[in-house]
């Protein structure tokens, strides 16, 4: 299968929790290509797979069937230690609680992502300072979780997602906790800093103020993907794939 | 990583600390107490250890330790020195007298008769004058702490007298003596002297003091003194242990101990145990965050374990600080003294407090391993 310009390539992923009666079908056949240089959301109500299916994307869950390439890599096909080791070189997280340790500064907690992969302490903290300056809170460096603002903290968060160069970044809802103007800078940052042309980003999110950032978006609903528009630059979201769950 | 775990552990200044003072209080009361223990334990055979000279002690057969005695007939004596092996043999007279100060106040001692000849059990740790003063007549060399409590405030002082049996006993010199399990005075005197300050008694031969002959073990000579004379013969360590294992079987010392120490584990377990795995599960989606940036299964037990290491020796350290500076404070105080810290309390302790938060770290271990690293997309 060519991957050229494809960062993520799912075929018929399904993913499900549970046996017998309890089964609980999280995923229902994913079919969706993520490219790279773009910015894709996954949107939906609650419960509809959205998060799952960037826990199968990045490694965290298994997929229960189908197939899923990332960054040329099948994660099914990896080990434990080579899919951490794949997570640690290539995969950057924006959570939605931020998940800054609050005994750590600010640019301690970006080098976490360094240090992880071995990288001595004092170079590490070196780099998280040019990581903070690039997102404008090189002030707040020294600073420790609790004394920062929610837009602070995501701030920081996107450095530490981004320190260590990963070819792919995923937020799950960056701005669901952050008022509509915080929201709106903290994605146009991420948008200015993430999106390269080797690098493609993947977000979670419910948060319609901030569709406009997308160069893809995938609804979801009841673990499929119900619809798949295309951002064409400055224009409308353009419906590219749609398929209703009632046929299938 | 290492710093980041060490950030975690002591950011939250209230757990920290209370993770080390339960460590360092259970620590404490645990070295404390064994010590303790083992302090008095070593009393009922004090006056064995304090015999340095023979090394084979000769007795009743029905003897159970040195504090009770069936004195044996003179002509036993002979018997031992008879015995192939030995290389000579010496009586002593152990038994419990009544001496009467100067000013009336009277108390029970115990009293030890040595070889005239010899002085072969004699004290060897003089504070005062010198043991072969105990020719003079009427002579006795008396402990410390029996010179205290007959003459309260009084400098150290030979030519004091006390009164037993109605004679009067010289003091000619001040020991060191080793603490009796009763804490009542001791006084050593020559064994013809002791018959005329403990009254009639038809046989005053308590104890035969022997040493082998050059080649010859200790345990070879009492094997054949035993069977040559029928009577029961024990090395200095061996009949230390009678006494040691007389009063565990036959006190409740090592209950009431046994139940401190037991309660001090208990809690000492289960305090810091569930602080650390409250501590750890508090810290569990930012385990789950590292887990998922790429930090290994491997690494994070090791920041686990490097918090437990931190949190069971700082409070370790801190118990045997406590535990050495309590020690110190009572080593030199007449009725606990003899009672010390030994190393090899401190040795068992820190294995003690190695398994505490060894079993502490390994249920929050097993709680972080099992931890899916997606809990970090769970809000």
């Amino acid at each position: 299968m060519a991957t050229d310009g494809i960062a993520v390539f799912s075929r018929d992923v399904t993913k499900v929790f549970g046996r017998g009666e309890t089964q609980v079908h999280a995923l229902r056949g994913i079919d969706l290509k993520i490219r790279l240089g773009e910015l894709t959301m996954l949107v939906g109500p609650s419960g509809s797979g959205k998060t799952t299916l960037l826990s199968v994307i990045t490694g965290l869950l298994d997929a229960t069937s189908g197939e899923l390439v990332v960054l040329g890599q099948r994660p099914a096909e990896l080990s434990q230690e080579e899919l951490i080791l794949f997570r640690r070189k290539n995969l950057g997280f924006v959570f939605q609680q931020y998940n800054l340790i609050p005994a750590l500064t600010a640019v301690e907690n970006v080098a976490v992502s360094l240090l992880a992969g071995g990288v001595k302490r004092r170079q590490a903290v070196a780099r998280g300072e040019e990581f903070l300056e690039i997102l404008g809170v090189a002030h707040r460096a020294h600073a420790l979780p609790s004394e920062l603002s929610g837009g602070e903290q995501q701030r920081v968060a996107l450095a530490r997602a981004l320190i260590h160069e990963p070819r792919l970044i995923v937020g799950d809802e960056p701005t669901s906790a952050l008022d509509g103007q915080t929201g709106h800078a903290v994605m146009e940052l991420l948008r200015a800093t993430a999106v390269r042309p080797d690098r493609a980003v993947i977000i979670v999110t419910h948060d319609a103020r901030i569709f406009d950032f997308a160069d893809q978006i995938a609804h979801m609903d009841d673990g499929q993907i119900v619809s798949l528009e295309e951002n064409r630059k400055n224009g409308a979201l353009t419906n590219v794939f749609a398929t209703a769950s009632a046929a299938s | 990583m290492n710093f980041v775990a060490l950030k975690m552990l002591v950011s939250d200044r209230a757990k920290y600390f209370s993770l080390i003072f339960a460590i360092a209080f259970a620590s404490f009361l645990l070295a404390n107490q064994i010590s303790i223990f083992i302090g008095i334990m070593a009393r009922p055979s004090s006056q064995v250890q304090d015999v340095v000279d023979a090394d084979i002690w000769v007795m009743d057969p029905q003897t159970l330790y040195d504090g009770e005695v069936y004195s044996l007939r003179d002509y036993d004596l002979y018997r031992v020195r008879s015995v192939p092996g030995v290389e000579w043999a010496v009586p002593l007279y152990k038994g419990l007298g009544r001496a009467k100060g100067p000013d009336g106040k009277f108390r029970t001692v115990i009293l030890l008769g040595v070889n005239d000849a010899t002085l072969v059990g004699a004290p060897r740790k003089m504070l005062l004058g010198s043991i072969y003063d105990l020719d003079r007549p009427d002579a006795a060399i008396i402990d410390n702490a029996g010179f205290q409590y007959f003459f309260p405030g009084e400098p150290l002082q030979v030519a004091k007298t006390l009164e037993m049996n109605e004679r009067r006993v010289l003091i000619v010199g001040i020991s060191d003596a080793s603490a009796p399990f009763q804490s009542f005075p001791v006084l050593h005197t020559r064994y013809s002297q002791a018959l005329g300050f403990v009254g009639r008694e038809r046989n005053l031969l308590s104890f035969v003091l022997a040493k082998p002959a050059a080649g010859m073990t200790v345990a070879e000579v009492c094997r054949r003194i035993e069977a040559a004379t029928g009577l029961k013969a024990r090395s200095t360590a061996e009949f230390s242990w009678d006494a040691f294992l007389f009063y565990i079987r036959n006190t409740g010392i090592p209950v009431n101990f046994g139940i401190t120490v037991m309660i001090a584990l208990i809690v000492g377990t289960v305090i810091p145990g569930q602080t650390f795995y409250i501590f750890t599960v508090e810290n569990l989606k930012q385990f789950g965050a590292l887990k998922a940036i790429g930090v290994t299964n491997r690494r994070i037990v090791g920041m686990i374990l490097l918090q437990a290491i931190v949190v069971g020796g700082t409070g370790y350290a801190l118990g045997m600080g406590i535990t050495a500076a309590f020690f110190a404070r009572t080593v030199n105080y007449l009725p606990t003294r003899g009672i010390v810290f030994p190393w090899q309390v401190m040795a068992g302790i820190a294995v003690v407090v190695l398994f505490v938060v060894g079993l502490a770290s390994l249920i929050s271990i097993r709680r972080v391993l099992v931890l899916e690293p997606a809990v970090v997309f769970r809000g």
